[in-house]
């Protein structure tokens, strides 16, 4: 029979994680700290290696949600990050441009992000790079279109 | 008709001796009038075996397919009027569509329509099969059942009630019973 873990009390306290993230990765800017919240604004290049060090060194078991965010000018595609352990849910902001809307995928960490960057990929129209099979998940596949874009005209079916 | 053929049926298989005798049977029928007279005698029995034996088939896709389960249920109990809801295409006469047609489920659906035996009705419940309802100018959404398949009856209604889906198959009756379909030799 497995071990059985208690997530009683938080190991870590907020406060210590966000420093160890911002001690190892200068370019990471800490937006808010709240109790049991963790927004972090993290550039595109250094995306996967953020996550990678939330789940190998801080403890984050679990990635709740992929989605992204239609701001006109940019999308923001974002990571809902877990940890038991630590009682913390990360939120993962990552900015990338319009006319490259690629990011890296985080599935080859948490397998279960594999649909949420599936989605995304279908309504937004975000390639997630380093993903195992990217293809449109609800609509058909001869669709030409993202429709959750904010420059998506209601009514076009082409 | 072909009355050389007679001559050599002993060289046919069985499947053309037996499309030759067919053709000869209908084609006499229809040259002596008596077609006409066996339509005219079978019609009555025909049509009303027909209208009182409505099997839609049991698709449900959305919420009106609730009120199609509650018009099966013992409140409505529509199989006293004969409609016995059937589970494959091969055995209905009516397509009830009841429910938003995605882009994805049309192809299905159209295959379904092309699975069932002729002769075959469509009934379109609810304002999404009939308009896309609610999801009017959707990107996903067909815009109304009769862009890709022919539709008999309309039930407006959003859910429609059961009364109303009811309503619908005693106008598919009438209409069955103008038709007043004979058939001795299938057509």
């Amino acid at each position: 029979m497995s071990e059985v873990i208690i997530y009683d009390a938080p190991e870590r306290s907020v406060e210590e994680v966000s420093k160890d993230i911002k001690s190892k990765f200068p370019a990471v800017e800490v937006l808010k700290v709240a109790p049991k919240r963790l927004h972090l604004q993290v550039p595109r290049d250094i995306s996967f290696e953020v996550c990678k060090f939330m789940k190998e060194g801080l403890n984050f078991e679990h990635a709740s949600c992929v989605t992204t965010v239609d701001y006109l000018d940019h999308f923001t595609v974002v990571f809902h990050i877990s940890s038991w352990t630590n009682h913390i849910l990360a939120e993962v902001l990552v900015d990338i441009p319009r006319d490259d809307p690629t990011v890296d995928s985080i599935t080859p960490l948490w397998g279960g992000a594999n649909w949420h960057e599936r989605e995304a990929y279908d309504l937004m129209g975000i390639v997630f790079k380093g993903h195992p099979d990217l293809r449109r998940i609800m609509m058909p596949e001869e669709f030409k279109f993202h429709p959750l874009r904010k420059d998506f005209i209601v009514g076009r079916r082409v | 008709m072909d009355i050389d053929l007679s001559f050599n049926a002993m060289t046919m298989t069985a499947k053309q001796f037996g499309e030759m005798t067919k053709t000869m049977m209908r084609e006499t029928m229809v040259a002596t009038g008596g077609k006409q007279v066996i339509d005219k005698i079978t019609a009555p029995i025909w049509s009303w075996g027909q209208r009182n034996s409505v099997y839609p088939l049991h698709f449900g896709i959305a919420c009106c397919a609730l009120e199609m389960a509650a018009a099966g249920g013992p409140r409505y109990d529509v199989e006293r009027l004969g409609i016995v809801f059937r589970s494959s295409p091969r055995q209905s006469d009516v397509l009830l569509l009841n429910g938003w047609i995605s882009a994805k489920l049309r192809p299905s659906l159209k295959a379904l329509y092309e699975q069932m035996p002729s002769p075959k009705w469509v009934v379109a419940m609810g304002e999404c099969t009939i308009s896309g309802g609610p999801w009017y100018d959707a990107y996903n959404v067909i815009q109304g059942a009769d862009t890709f398949i022919p539709v008999d009856v309309y039930i407006p209604g959003c859910p429609s009630r059961p009364e109303a889906m009811i309503q619908a198959f005693n106008m598919l009756n009438r209409k069955l019973t103008a038709e007043n379909r004979g058939s001795f030799l299938d057509d």
